[in-house]
């Protein structure tokens, strides 16, 4: 009597097994589904980094550009934003970077772009950005961790890096997450 | 017509120019120290390309790659150990840039299942080979019917 039992014991290992394997498949999957996961995603501890040294050239006829002092010893925080006029998420972005504006300092990075192209994809419906710098080799960008256009950043005074966005912003997003943050800061 | 003449330009200096531009792009990035590029190489074969995401910056094509691979060089060429490298590149891209991630908490787990798994199938295995053999002993009402039998046996006899 004994046999039978732990032969349908040790059945149930491999049952179980591939019960909970085929448990944890549906789960990744249905957050996969619902973007709670992002198997693809950068997970980077931003918490106490500080804006790396830097010092880019701005865009003629647009203001001068910046380096990483000035975006320190800004009173407010500075929202930076990784773009490119080859991205097309930036051009859908640009419509909300136009909404946020007014709201916060947003400073622009042109990344791996010509500067001609530059001016006549943020000038042609309006420039959201209150100063521009052109980052043409891709290097800044790298040291700031940045992996792809577009990306943003959210830097307060004395350069903390506060918030850190792989994707493109919206308005949304920004009210729930970047401006408490912003606000926050006296 | 003119437009129709600039376009072919166009695309017949494409053509002849994007074939050199790639070839260039290896070659002139090695450094002349053959064993810096060796190590270089093998801290790029280390570090995920973030743009196709299960190849490494030394496999990938992704102009990120190519950058990426240049900036090790640099770090390598300044005299970097491997390790300060795979720091500056954790700081700025996290842990998922390393295609090995490191034993930590989080990753445990993941480190230990081969060790345990070696060690719990041995465990078993060994149960299992000490039980063969071994008799099962007999119950109660069993042992009595054993009884009756032998005891019918000898009376037969």
């Amino acid at each position: 009597m004994t046999i039978p039992t732990r032969r349908r014991l040790l059945m149930t290992l491999p049952v179980a097994g591939a019960g909970l394997a085929g448990f944890g498949c549906w789960k990744m999957l249905s957050s996969m589904q619902d973007g709670s996961f992002d198997p693809r995603a950068i997970h980077r501890e931003i918490t106490g980094t500080k804006v790396p040294k830097f010092s880019l050239p701005g865009l003629d006829g647009q203001k001068d550009g910046f380096d990483a002092e000035t975006l320190r010893k800004s009173a407010k925080p500075v929202l930076v934003n990784f773009f490119a006029s080859w991205c097309i998420p930036c051009v859908t972005e640009m419509a909300a970077l136009r909404s946020i504006a007014p709201q916060i300092p947003l400073w622009g990075i042109a990344y791996k772009d010509k500067p001609d192209d530059v001016r006549h994809f943020i000038t042609r419906d309006g420039s959201p950005y209150a100063r521009v710098a052109l980052d043409e080799d891709g290097m800044t960008a790298i040291n700031w961790g940045v992996s792809g256009v577009p990306e943003s950043f959210l830097i307060l005074p004395g350069g903390r890096i506060a918030w850190h966005g792989a994707s493109a912003l919206d308005e949304t997003l920004f009210r729930r997450e970047i401006l408490p943050l912003a606000t926050a800061t006296p | 017509m003119n437009r129709a003449l600039q376009l072919g330009l166009a695309f017949f200096c494409f053509g002849i120019t994007t074939p050199v531009a790639l070839a260039l792009d290896d070659p002139s990035e090695m450094l002349p120290n053959q064993a810096q590029e060796k190590r270089a190489e093998l801290l790029g074969a280390r570090l995920r390309c973030l743009v196709c995401q299960n190849e490494s910056i030394e496999d990938s094509s992704a102009s990120l790659a190519r950058d990426l691979r240049h900036v090790v060089r640099q770090h390598v060429a300044a005299g970097e150990s491997d390790r300060q490298i795979m720091d500056w590149m954790t700081q700025r891209y996290g842990e998922f840039i390393r295609l090995q991630p490191r034993f930590s908490f989080a990753t445990m787990i993941l480190w230990t299942t081969p060790l345990l798994a070696l060690v719990t199938g041995i465990f078993l295995a060994g149960r299992m080979l000490r039980r063969t053999g071994e008799a099962i002993p007999l119950s109660e009402a069993e042992q009595r019917r054993l009884a009756e039998l032998l005891g019918n046996r000898e009376k037969r006899e």
